[in-house]
């Protein structure tokens, strides 16, 4: 059963600032919805193979021809904040 | 005191040289201005999707072979996901549990020894973005323009033991990608780096020790320094029974020594899984063997190829297969009919040395290998002399491209071998050097051997040099005085 | 003048100017949608611009494309080269694609003209369009119930008769349950059919773009200028795109006709059962033979799909983070917050819970048991139908369990909104084509919904039945209540 400590590492690894009081509601129904995923378990899927894809598709590939590439004010277009022809942020330290 | 060993293993990540992006057709090209080389695939927008782009995979098979790889019946693309600016997806495109090649070697030289290292996996993956940070404190800037070009992720196994052995490694890797022609494998350009995992042990123990993540090398010789400075780190500090922290150190350049970066970021939960957008990649043996065929020629064997089919020294082989551009550009030259002797020597002698002093790669150099055949074809001929080919032929050829044959009949420079007048310019400068004269009457035969600079003066350098010193020989014997009587 | 047929038969013959198509469609919508809230936005100018371009194209006799002059709506998660496109999540307000999606440009191509965007749930997650972050709207049938979702906009705006056709998207029956809650035609596509490329994604390996218009035969005019292959979409499939109408007889006999046993259990509402019974007694008596089979995974279908698309979605909505496009929180101060705050802020608690869910799902230590075991029991689903279709035709089963409910009543109980979504789930883990049609109306007028699923790429056959089964019926022709004076209006004229 997923635990206080799950659910915050989650939000955690998942960029979500989220306070104690919403951990508060999120969790049970997490937890709810977890425990209804659990039947899977009683299924017997040894050597059953995994489906990632439906289609057989296999080795779609394209040739390497340059096609255009967007001006750079439409690259920016929709940032919250640009300068000089850059994406910006906070600075990251390392 | 015990003997420590370290062992190391090295993640190289290699930018391949294709002409667009992995999985977009924007230009795979660096200098652009920032965000100019970009589409809505490589900015990660919503809806946008990827498509792999069928030279990179063709590149990442070849590597394999180079290898020495097993190329995957069944290889697929993973996304490998974490936060950060230069990354707008948010997740890399790359290959986890099933990359293209696995379980190969290379061959390095270790103190004149061979020595086969393991290599785990070639996997394939996109390049992130460029992060600059504002020196001015205000902010970072995100540049897209490198984001989705094509990188080989080359991890060896940790079988290296010493600086020395890694540096090895490198260098044999670079020159061996760089003789496939799949990426120029520049490290001071980013277009090779170098990752290391470095841990020590007791010599004669079998398990690892705890190991370190050297990151921000930026030279074959800061790979060197860093691993120098860490293995002795950790070898004091295991000596002094302290024990060693998993964790990433950087390189610092300036002061040469690893610094930890003391991150307080969580372990690593990439949370990979196969990417839903890209269809499976298959490989049949056939196919294998097909791009094994298309394999060029590898610096080892094609340097045995040449010591013994051109009978060259051990030295010129090596140094005329150490890049494929080099090789090709010599065989291409005795193709054009001169003897391998003479090319190499040429090459290795003239044309390197002249590259070098203007900073021009062969690729750039405008003599072409049927025109270096050519002169040298004319010094074998006796057409001019080997003096007037290094000194006033091939120095134009180079700097103009011309012809030889055109430069030595525009500066008349074709050498003269008639005896005729050989011996007139002999007999003129014997009678302009009456001191030589004196010598070779009073039997000192060697002062014959100064008339040879006077001849090529007259001659402005034009007499066969050979049949001067025939004629001179020939000539002057009349002035000796007769030899002694046999008791 | 309602259906796609209606408008393409009066625009070919030139009764209708490309103009005036639009206009009907702008006066619609001004009537109905103010209490509907199906648009988000409606382009009056540039429709009215590309609908006199077309009009004085043809007027010089040029080619202007079999779809000259149809309006269409389209959901706001595809992508229209610099018109706003938020997938009503705050997180995205503002975002403008310098780029069009595929569908979008074939679709214009032939002469259709896009009007406006339209209401769905945050990112496609949610069967009521009630986690829409900017309005809500209502069924068009009953104002006070939700008219299904994720493509609640499309489906009311079609069933309201505002537009001849919307495009929709589906994930896990999100075209097909509004369709079947508003009483209209919807086609989710076989997976690969119609390129994914400009539709912003939830759940790569489920999600489909497809039409909601009023009848099988309006469908089938436009599916072929979605459907094909697409070289900037790797899944898609390249498989030639059959003439849809041309399958349109009206004549099922000798169809053969699966009627899924699992599909008719306990939850089932009466009314639904009763009216998918009386449908499956009409196929028959068009000819068709009637079979029960077994869909034995079925129970399975809801677990393995909310790992499936909550893992591919915490995948897919990472790169919202505030720094290449869309909103970024204010007052923040490291990248740690930019993150962290604007993910909290302005995603909406649905996408929170689904991205938390897909994220435990493919963590360290869970990989297996959770997201592998479900690609496992994918496969099972997906033998099940294989097997199904061997020995017929279709499969036929209840679009939704209940007609639509009441606003607010689901919210509270995010388990009991997804199994919602019971009989559409399975369709989109087997990657097969389903088609909801309309098949009777419940005691309080909300209408039902019939399902129909065929093998991979066979919509064909989705299509001749659908259109088969509306020749013998009329009730895909119904309009809501408070739709029928305007029209009648119109109708005089
Ligand atoms: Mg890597
Ligand atoms: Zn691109």
């Amino acid at each position: 059963m997923i635990s206080h400590t799950d659910i915050a590492y989650l939000a955690r690894l998942s960029r979500l600032a989220m306070s104690d009081a919403d951990l508060a509601v999120f969790m049970p129904q997490l937890q709810q919805i977890l425990a209804y995923i659990e039947q899977l378990r009683a299924l017997d899927t040894t050597g059953i193979e995994p489906t990632a894809h439906v289609l057989p598709l296999r080795n779609v590939t394209r040739a390497d021809d340059v096609g255009a590439s967007l001006p750079q004010a439409a690259a920016l277009q929709s940032a919250p904040q640009v300068g000089d022809g850059f994406f910006c942020v906070p600075a990251v330290i390392e | 005191m015990a003997q420590y060993e370290a062992v190391i293993g090295l993640e190289v990540h290699v930018q391949l040289n294709t002409a667009t992006k992995l999985f977009c057709r924007c230009r795979n090209h660096f200098g652009d201005p920032p965000n100019t080389n970009v589409c809505p695939v490589c900015l990660g927008l919503p809806g946008a999707l990827p498509v792999v782009n069928q030279a990179a995979v063709a590149h990442a098979v070849k590597t394999g072979l180079l290898l020495n790889c097993t190329i995957a019946a069944f290889s697929k693309f993973d996304r490998k996901h974490y936060f950060y600016p230069d990354l707008p997806k948010a997740y890399q495109i790359s290959q986890y549990d099933l990359p293209v090649c696995r379980a190969g070697w290379l061959e390095i030289l270790l103190n004149e020894q061979p020595r086969r290292i393991g290599i785990t996996r070639v996997h394939m993956e996109e390049d992130a973005g460029k992060l600059m940070h504002d020196e001015g404190g205000g902010g970072s800037v995100v540049d897209l323009n490198r984001t989705g070009t094509p990188l080989l992720e080359i991890v060896s196994e940790p079988e290296l033991h010493s600086p020395d052995a890694a540096y090895a490694y490198l260098t044999t890797l670079k020159q061996l990608i760089s003789y496939l022609g799949v990426s120029d494998c520049n490290m001071e350009e980013g277009s090779l780096r170098c990752d290391a995992n470095v841990s020590v042990r007791p010599v004669g123990v079998t398990t690892l020790g705890t190991k370190v993540e050297i990151k921000n090398m930026n030279s074959f010789k800061g790979v060197h320094k860093a691993l120098s400075y860490e293995i002795e780190r950790q070898t004091k500090a295991v000596s002094a029974g302290q024990a060693i922290v998993q964790e990433t150190r950087l390189f610092d350049t300036v002061q040469e020594k690893t610094v930890s970066m003391r991150s307080k970021e969580e372990a690593h939960d990439y949370r990979y899984f196969p990417d839903p957008d890209l269809a499976p990649m298959t490989f049949s043996a056939a196919q294998v063997e097909a791009v094994r065929a298309t394999l060029p020629e590898l610096p080892r064997a094609r340097k045995e190829r040449f010591a013994a089919q051109f009978a060259l020294s051990d030295y010129d082989a090596t140094l005329l297969t150490s890049e494929r551009a080099m090789a090709e550009y010599f065989e291409a030259t005795v193709q054009a009919g001169a003897s391998g002797k003479a090319a190499a020597n040429w090459i290795a002698n003239n044309l390197l040395t002249a590259l070098n002093a203007a900073h021009l790669t062969l690729a750039q150099c405008r003599i072409t290998p049927a025109q270096l055949a050519d002169m040298i074809a004319l010094v074998e001929s006796n057409a001019i002399s080997s003096t007037n080919a290094k000194n006033d032929v091939f120095p134009v050829m180079f700097a103009t491209g011309a012809s030889p044959q055109a430069i030595v009949d525009e500066k008349g420079l074709r050498q003269v071998s008639d005896t005729t007048q050989i011996d007139a310019w002999v007999r003129a400068a014997l009678e302009q050097n009456p001191a030589v004269m004196a010598a070779l009457t009073s039997g000192k035969a060697k002062a014959a051997g100064t008339l040879v600079g006077a001849v090529m003066r007259l001659s402005q350098g034009k007499a066969n040099p050979a049949l001067v010193n025939a004629r001179i020989a020939e000539l002057t014997r009349a002035y000796l005085p007769p030899p002694p009587e046999p008791a | 003048m309602e259906t796609v047929a209606d408008f393409l038969a009066a625009l070919r013959r030139g009764t209708l100017s490309a103009r005036a198509a639009v206009d009907l469609a702008l006066q619609r919508i001004a009537a109905a949608d103010p209490a509907l809230q199906a648009f988000l936005a409606v382009r009056a100018d540039e429709a009215r611009a590309q609908a006199a371009r077309i009009d004085e194209q043809r007027a010089q006799g040029q080619d202007v494309g079999p779809l000259a002059g149809l309006p269409f709506g389209v959901k706001d998660v595809i992508c229209e080269r610099d018109h706003e496109c938020t997938c009503c999540s705050k997180i995205l307000k503002g975002y403008r694609p310098p780029y069009n999606a595929t569908v979008i440009e074939r679709l214009r191509a032939a002469g259709a003209i896009p009007i406006g965007r339209l209401n769905m749930d945050e990112f496609a997650m949610g069967s009521s369009t009630e986690h829409s972050a900017f309005q809500q709207t209502r069924n068009p049938w009953d104002t006070t119930c939700i008219p299904g979702g994720s493509s609640g906009g499309s489906a009311a705006a079609v069933a309201a008769r505002m537009v001849p056709m919307t495009l929709g998207s589906d994930t896990g029956g999100s075209i097909r349950q509004p369709a079947a809650l508003c009483g209209v035609t919807g086609l989710k596509p076989t997976y690969g059919r119609v390129s994914r490329y400009g539709l912003v994604a939830y759940a790569s390996s489920l999600d489909q773009i497809g039409p909601l218009a009023l009848s099988a035969e309006d469908v089938a005019l436009v599916l072929p200028h979605l459907a094909g292959h697409d070289p900037q979409d790797t899944t898609s499939a390249a498989l030639p795109v059959p003439d849809y109408c041309a399958g349109l007889s009206g004549d099922i006999r000798g169809l053969r006709v699966g009627v899924p046993k699992e599909y008719f259990v306990a939850g089932l509402d009466p009314e639904v059962r009763h009216a998918v019974q009386a449908a499956i007694a009409r196929l028959s008596a068009l000819g068709a033979r009637v079979e029960e089979v077994s869909l034995p995974h079925t129970e399975y279908a809801i677990a393995t799909y909310y790992v499936v698309a909550t893992a591919e979605a915490s995948s897919n909505l990472a790169r919202y983070d505030g720094i290449h496009y869309g909103a970024r929180a204010a007052d923040t101060r490291n990248l740690l917050e930019v993150y962290t705050h604007t993910r909290r802020q302005f995603f909406g608690d649905e996408v929170i819970r689904r991205i938390m869910l897909g994220t435990y799902v493919l963590s360290a230590g869970y990989y297996d048991a959770y997201y592998l075991k479900a690609l496992q029991v994918r496969t099972l689903i997906k033998r099940d139908f294989d097997a199904a279709f061997e020995n017929v035709d279709v499969l036929v089963t209840p679009t939704s369990p209940t007609p639509a409910f009441k606003l607010g009543a689901r919210t509270a109980d995010p388990l009991q909104m997804y199994l919602a979504d019971i009989f559409t789930v399975s369709v989109n883990l087997a990657g097969i084509p389903g088609l909801s049609i309309p098949c009777g109306f419940s005691e309080k007028g909300l209408p039902i919904g019939l399902q129909l699923l065929a093998k991979p790429f066979d919509e064909a056959t989705l299509l001749k039945v659908g259109h088969a089964y509306q020749c013998a019926t009329d009730y895909h022709t119904r309009r809501p209540a408070n739709c029928t004076d305007l029209f009648d209006e119109e109708t005089k004229e």
